[in-house]
């Protein structure tokens, strides 16, 4: 059963994946990121993340893809040219990916890592529940805690200073 | 399901989202296919943190995501910026800086 959910979350992770690179609208290519994220949430609930499968839920496929469908339709879903700047990029770039795969693969699997082979150790119940994450985050991790707070105030003023538009270009504007 | 199979995914998800960044010139593409890398980043470190039955990924998780919300946001704003001064929404021909 476990198996078979992990493989229904796969294909769905790798086929939104593919989705994403493969449509030439970038409408559908942010529709296609929402099935990789859904079901990336899924295998994170496989994996006993129940707090991370909330988070990437609400935060992700909820607030950061509705900016992403938003920006998409403002700036109209325009169709990339065909024109290759450097010859045989369509080609190179599947292999150079896929010797990267090939890479990565050999130094996870290379790895004398004996907990890697079976389902990983019983953990106890509450494991990633959000309450056990809270307590790290605002014991151990405070400070990391703030700094991510920090961050994402001088992204946010940073956005709105970049989007804004300048008063002597556009003195009509909004 | 061992966890390798986990690994082994992410993986793949990370070289479909390096190979999309190769390819595509679209700038919000672009964005997605780092959003695909560093979702790939954070299933290998779920997977980790489950092997070794302690939660202290699930919180180098929430900071990558964290991270990834804010390089989001810029990055939107840039592509708005770009878009309102009439530049083309393509990288290639973004070439300013090139020597």
């Amino acid at each position: 059963m476990e198996a078979l959910a992990f493989f229904v979350g796969a294909i769905g992770a790798l086929g939104g994946a593919i989705a994403v690179i493969a449509l030439r609208n970038p409408f559908y290519s942010v529709l296609a990121l929402v099935v990789h994220l859904v079901s990336l949430a899924a295998l994170f609930l496989l994996l006993n993340a129940e707090f991370l499968a909330a988070a990437q839920i609400v935060v992700y496929a909820g607030a950061v893809m509705v900016l992403y469908v938003f920006v998409s339709a403002y700036v109209g879903g325009s169709e990339e040219p065909i024109w290759e700047p450097i010859p045989g990029q369509r080609f190179l770039a599947p292999l150079l990916a896929g010797a990267l795969f090939v890479e990565i693969s050999i130094a996870v699997l290379g790895t004398a890592l004996t907990t890697l082979e079976g389902d990983g150790p019983d953990v106890r119940l509450g494991f990633g529940s959000p309450a056990s994450i809270g307590e790290l985050l605002l014991e151990r991790y405070l400070i990391a805690f703030e700094a991510a707070s920090l961050l994402l105030l001088v992204a946010a003023v940073g956005a709105v200073v970049l989007a804004a538009r300048k008063r002597r270009e556009a003195p009509h504007g909004a | 399901m061992a966890l390798e199979w986990y690994l082994v995914l992410s993986g793949l998800l990370f070289a479909v989202g390096a190979a999309g960044l190769l390819i595509r010139r679209n700038p919000l593409v672009i964005l997605l296919c780092l959003e695909l890398m560093l979702n790939a980043g954070n299933l290998a470190l779920l997977a980790f943190a489950r092997s070794h039955g302690n939660e202290e990924g699930h919180v180098f998780a929430l900071i990558v995501m964290v991270v990834a919300a804010c390089e989001v946001v810029v990055g939107l704003g840039l592509i708005v910026a770009m878009y309102r001064r009439r530049l083309p929404l393509n990288v290639d021909e973004m070439r300013g800086l090139k020597g």
